[in-house]
């Protein structure tokens, strides 16, 4: 096992809000080695993106600050870089594929101009060899006729062929560790298929540490080596795939999984998890979930669950799993 | 004999023109749904699925009466809509109603829950003071709201209770047929289930007919009788649900369902990834429209169209299953 490229421990980050503060990122830890990939999945508002941001250190300032822990890329803490280390790191050793394309895009410059951006930042390349690494670049992500494609704009690609170029930006670098936040949550199914074999093979060949921001558990099954289930701030479950799909610790990791509809089952009802989405503002004493758990007991409404080691690698925050 | 279908649509046709070139001069045709027909039987549940652009929203905005067909006809109860006189669309349009993808977008914020809930009412029968609040008391008893949310506004709901609210409104003439548009997949994940077990209760308990239009295919097949498949404006597939979706025939509803990722960290091997891209509907390729994309592309599906035909049980437009000679 070699080091982890990324390495998260106890990170904290705090919106203040009109009602109060609010614990955007509560004590999340987690590492994630070259070649593999980390699935954060949560609903909204349970930190996911959130934690992301604040490993680029691109938290809305000023309400939301980063107010405790540590985010070490490759040995150095991030942290405590200063704003200009920050912009050399952000796009070069981390980057960040967002949902909808258009918005990492501009409007106005062509997808040449925007893919020779960061390679001659990046690599010092200028004339020719720009020109030919940016057309190595687009044929790279699955762009067809790339050097026709340099001169047109973003407005004349489809969905597809964006998130595409956005990819071919992202690993322009390339980087150590890549962020993909629902990266094809705006894409048709058979265009999202063809996207996540693209991420596959970009992960193969540059041996990228990813961290794959999703709601859809099917896509993590797919993709992603180890998960994190998100609640309310928290890390409420991590562990192997494999292992959190067959057997899930924590009530929300269960729940999440029994809800989805499955084909090829024809269960009349779904086992659907009861109450609403927790208030971040207003959370409850205790554990966060044990409003809508349906093994609630006395003591996750008195006292929060500490993270309990179950397995090697595979951890949750759960009373019922507590030794006696 | 079975008695008609609640709505039967025969070589559904939509056609938008898009002038183009200088001035305009230019027209080009969009053929957003192009000769489609289905039935949607009482008490029964038609799923849509397809891509952008294949025309599923433009066939529920006819059904809807949101836009007019520019060819084809729809019959409801045995009726041609467009032979209806004005009282007979009244009541075709209180017999049809919708629910949409965005509860935030859909509902009034300037008005109580009551209010919005009761609307149909007020417009479609002049109830007195006290039956309307019984009625709506009643649905929102319906759709799990407690009685009091009545007087609260929409901003005090969260995403799956407003969804809850829209349910409750078009429900509330009654109706036989409810369009349902993407109803879950602007909701949270965890709330998703709710919403679907509330809607399929309600078709059991009160008889309705929905038209499911949904990406996510495991739900459609989930809460589906039959699923109808469309690629360019053309319905490729159709039949019941559990056969279409688990042992389709057609090339395209083969791909479509092995890229809906199963919950399995395992089953990562039987994955069907097409090439290529949806062409625009603008120009549609020739012959069989998905030939373009199709693994078994042969001579013949860049020539001819294939037509619906039955296949294993079920209503397949594809060459690889030669149509028996009648």
């Amino acid at each position: 096992m070699s080091a982890a490229v990324i390495d998260v421990r106890n990170l904290k980050t705090h919106i203040v809000t009109r009602w109060g503060t609010i614990k955007a990122v509560d004590d999340v830890s987690f590492t994630v080695a070259p070649g593999e990939t980390l699935g954060l999945v949560g609903e909204s508002g349970s930190g996911k993106s959130m934690t992301c941001l604040s490993i680029l250190r691109l938290v809305p300032r000023p309400a939301a600050r980063i107010v405790g822990g540590a985010v070490i890329l490759d040995g150095e803490d991030l942290l405590g870089k200063s704003e200009r280390e920050m912009q050399r790191i952000r796009g070069r050793r981390v980057a960040m594929i967002l949902q909808d394309p258009m918005s990492s895009l501009n409007p106005v410059f062509s997808v040449g101009m925007q893919v020779r951006e960061p390679l001659a930042g990046y690599h010092g390349l200028s004339g020719r060899a720009l020109r030919s690494r940016a057309v190595d670049l687009l044929a790279s992500v699955g762009i067809s006729s790339p050097e026709s494609r340099l001169a047109a704009f973003p407005h004349q690609l489809s969905g597809g062929m964006r998130q595409r170029v956005v990819g071919a930006m992202a690993i322009a670098a390339p980087p150590r560790l890549l962020i993909a936040d629902e990266p094809t949550t705006s894409l048709d199914l058979t265009i999202q298929a063809q996207y996540l074999r693209l991420l596959e093979e970009l992960q193969e060949r540059y041996r990228l540490a990813m961290i794959f921001v999703t709601h859809n558990l099917g896509i993590v099954a797919k993709m992603c080596d180890r998960v994190a289930v998100m609640y309310a701030g928290r890390i409420v479950e991590a562990g192997p795939v494999e292992e959190i799909f067959r057997a899930p610790l924590h009530p929300y990791t269960r729940a999440l999984l029994e809800s989805v509809p499955r084909l090829g089952e024809s269960a009349e009802w779904l086992t659907a998890i009861e109450g609403q989405p927790p208030d971040l503002a207003v959370l409850p004493r205790g554990c966060a979930f044990a409003p809508r758990c349906p093994r609630v007991m006395d003591r996750c409404r008195a006292e929060e669950p500490p993270e309990l080691a179950i397995a090697p690698g595979h951890s949750t925050r759960c009373w019922l799993h507590a030794p006696a | 004999m079975s008695p008609a279908p609640l709505l039967e649509a025969t070589r559904l046709t939509k056609h938008f023109a898009l002038r183009r070139g200088l001035l305009g001069r230019r027209t080009d045709i969009v053929r957003a749904v192009d000769s489609i027909s289905f039935t949607i039987e009482a008490g029964q549940t038609l799923g849509l699925v397809g891509e952008s652009g294949c025309g599923k929203t433009t066939t529920s905005r006819m059904i809807l009466r949101v836009e007019p067909p520019t060819s084809g006809d729809i019959r409801f109860e045995g009726a041609p809509l467009a032979a209806l006189d004005r009282e007979g669309l009244r009541h075709y349009r209180r017999s049809v109603q919708a629910v949409f993808q965005d509860p935030y977008a859909s509902l009034d914020p300037r008005m109580r829950v009551a209010a919005i809930v009761g609307e149909p009412l007020v417009i479609g029968q002049r109830p007195t003071g006290t039956e309307l609040r019984r009625r709506v008391r009643e649905l929102l008893d319906l759709v799990g709201l407690p009685e009091r949310a009545g007087r609260l506004f929409p901003h005090e709901f969260s995403g799956g209770q407003r969804q809850r609210i829209a349910i409750a409104r078009a429900l509330a003439l009654s109706p036989k047929l409810v369009v349902l548009d993407e109803p879950v997949s602007a909701l949270d994940v965890s709330i998703r289930a709710q919403i679907l077990n509330l809607l399929h209760d309600l078709q059991r308990r009160l008889g309705i007919s929905y038209l499911f239009i949904a990406h996510d295919l495991a739900a459609v097949a989930h809460m589906s009788h039959t699923i109808a498949v469309m690629y360019l404006g053309r319905i490729v597939e159709m039949g019941a649900a559990a056969e279409v979706a688990l042992r389709a025939k057609h090339p395209y509803t083969q791909a479509l369902f092995s890229a809906a990722l199963p919950l399995d960290p395992g089953g990562r091997s039987e994955e069907i990834i097409l090439s290529g891209e949806i062409p625009s509907p603008l120009t549609p390729p020739p012959g069989c429209r998905f030939h373009t994309r199709c693994s078994h592309v042969m001579d013949r599906c860049r020539r001819d169209e294939p037509p619906l035909h039955t296949e294993s049980g079920r209503l397949v437009a594809c060459h690889l299953y030669p149509q028996a000679t009648a």
